[in-house]
């Protein structure tokens, strides 16, 4: 794992993969979660959350679902516009000039979500095109990826066809396809066999050796703990605990135990009072259309 | 230049290759899909005859005069063939949000470094070619069904007609598929009902002037009225020259104001749906 000591401190923004100063987004819940007034709730998504991911840094953000990991990804592959804040790739404004940064990010997402008649490769050849590669050059590079990742086979068959982590292996590989600086990757080994798992931490290092930087957001303190340079904990929608693995862990352990004695689910726990599978049983899930902006 | 300037640069899609895309995508889901598009095909053919038929009742019944038979059977044929072109065009521009969500793509397709001008362009240039071949497969297979005679058509005027009103209804395709992406669950049959409207109020299958006058009217509002107009002053004969010029200039308005607007108007709802969160999957 790399020292977050080792990441220049005065680099300027245009070179600083990403920046995010500030970020707040509330929503307002209509049905189930109104109160007994009548009124709409606030649902506080994101709470003014700042950190900085540097070239080459794979930055883990860690949190139960709902704690706000997914609006984050999405404000940042500028799928939502947030209340406040200031999102920039590369020194960019990714809020008011969201073109301009979207040739240099890609995301993962928890749920491989494809065109499910179409082939991995038809699909990976929509998605090439889109980000301005040629058709041989998508042709080309699809393949490369797609045998690095194990699934030559399957290229050509209906995504229907394949299966959960075989698809996600996909979602994998066509992020990889536009050569993004900045990858947003949103759980993506969630639901996968452990081996599918190893393939998919072994791209995300990969990545991080050829100069990208990775946003990792994830419940598993061990993927974190093997892949993250820096972490940043999140609950209700904060920022609660940030820096490298061993400080966090330092942090906690104080002066009675030694930091190799605390895992990350004991910081977890000292900096939100809770464990992550607690978080999670007590998460709500949120239908689309029930949220208005305040 | 900064280094991130280079980059964008560097990367700086060209807008055809863009919008080709999403004709391709669109094209490979159509070769996948191709039992739904029999399906369609069959409905548009039933569709056309059911309403067609109506022309031999007409004589049957001596409703009509023998010798007005054939032309009622092209009038009727018009509208029926009209509108499975119509509603071909205005299905797959009202999918551009629907199919997205229904497939959990929408968030990737809507990060890509494609404008929303050229995604929805791309998209309609299919929607009309889609809608071109869906409509001349079922004019091949309906017209051995009856006694149509083409002497008097003028083709240059139906092709023009076509080809103009082809843009406006692309900007009405436009506007009907805002709708799911402002209401995910209802914006589907919302723009059924948009589709319906359509056909009540252009005079598909009976001329506007038959109408009251509030709903006649509201005709005007419709650009498949003038399409209507012009395809069966060119097919039907009798038409002025002038005639046909006002058509295609009043088709032309059409285009010119519901084009942009409505691509404004997409625009204004996208960045509503991402202040909502609306804009992600579905299901």
């Amino acid at each position: 794992m790399n020292s977050a000591a080792t990441w220049p401190h005065e680099t300027p923004d245009a070179d600083l993969p990403l920046v995010v100063r500030g970020v707040t987004k509330h929503f307002k819940r209509r049905g189930r979660a109104q109160s007994s007034s009548g009124r709409r709730r606030v649902h506080r998504a994101v709470q003014s959350v700042s950190f900085t991911v540097q070239p080459g840094e794979i930055y883990g953000v860690i949190g139960a679902n709902g704690s706000g990991k997914s609006t984050l990804i999405r404000i940042l592959s500028t799928l939502i516009l947030p209340d406040q804040g200031e999102v920039l790739v590369f020194g960019r404004d990714a809020l008011r000039d969201p073109a301009s940064v979207r040739p240099l990010l890609n995301r993962v997402s928890a749920d491989p979500s494809f065109f499910r008649a179409m082939s991995a490769l038809e699909n990976l050849l929509f998605y090439g095109r889109a980000y301005g590669m040629a058709g041989p050059a998508v042709r080309r590079r699809s393949a490369e990826l797609l045998a690095r990742l194990g699934l030559e086979r399957e290229a050509t068959e209906p995504m229907t066809e394949l299966s959960r982590g075989q698809q996600q292996k996909v979602a994998v590989a066509r992020a990889f396809l536009s050569s993004p600086r900045l990858l947003l990757l949103d759980e993506p080994t969630t639901g996968l066999d452990p081996r599918s798992k190893r393939t998919v931490q072994r791209f995300i290092d990969d990545a991080r050796r050829d100069g990208v930087a990775v946003l990792l957001t994830t419940h598993d303190m061990d993927e974190a703990e093997l892949l993250c340079d820096r972490l940043a904990f999140l609950a209700g929608g904060r920022i609660v605990a940030e820096g490298t693995s061993a400080e966090l862990r330092a942090q906690v352990a104080g002066t009675d135990r030694r930091p190799d004695q605390v895992d990350l689910e004991d910081v977890f726990m000292a900096y939100t009072g809770r464990s992550i599978e607690e978080d999670e049983e007590e998460d709500q899930p949120v239908e689309v259309g029930q949220h208005d902006p305040i | 230049m900064t280094r991130s300037e280079e980059l964008v640069r560097r990367r700086a899609p060209r807008r055809v290759a863009l919008g080709w895309a999403f004709f391709e995508r669109q094209t490979n889901l159509w070769k996948r899909y191709w039992a739904w598009e029999l399906v369609w095909i069959l409905y548009g053919l039933v569709n056309t005859l059911a309403i067609t038929f109506i022309a031999k009742q007409a004589e049957h019944g001596g409703l009509v005069r023998p010798a007005a038979v054939p032309r009622l059977t092209l009038f009727l044929l018009i509208g029926t063939l009209t509108w499975a072109y119509l509603s071909a065009v205005l299905d797959d521009m009202s999918l551009v949000i629907t199919w997205e969500r229904w497939e959990g793509t929408i968030e990737h397709t809507f990060m890509t470094p494609v404008s929303r001008t050229v995604h929805l362009v791309g998209m309609s240039v299919f929607g009309v070619v889609h809608a071109v071949v869906r409509t001349a497969v079922i004019m091949a297979c309906a017209l051995p069904f009856f006694d149509v005679r083409f002497a008097q058509v003028n083709w240059l005027e139906v092709a023009l007609v076509v080809a103009v009103g082809s843009v406006s209804l692309v900007g009405l395709g436009i506007l009907t598929g805002i709708l799911p992406m402002l209401y995910p669950e209802r914006g589907v049959q919302m723009s059924f009902m948009v589709q319906a409207l359509v056909l009540l109020v252009s005079g598909v299958y009976y001329g506007v002037d038959v109408l009251p006058g509030w709903l006649q009217a509201a005709s005007h509002l419709s650009p498949a009225t003038f399409m209507l107009r012009g395809l069966r002053a060119a097919m039907l004969g009798g038409a002025s020259l002038g005639g046909q010029l006002r058509t295609l200039a009043i088709l032309a308005v059409f285009g010119l104001v519901m084009v942009p607007g409505s691509l404004v108007v997409f625009s204004a709802a996208e960045r509503w749906a991402k202040r909502t969160g609306r804009l992600k999957r579905q299901g």
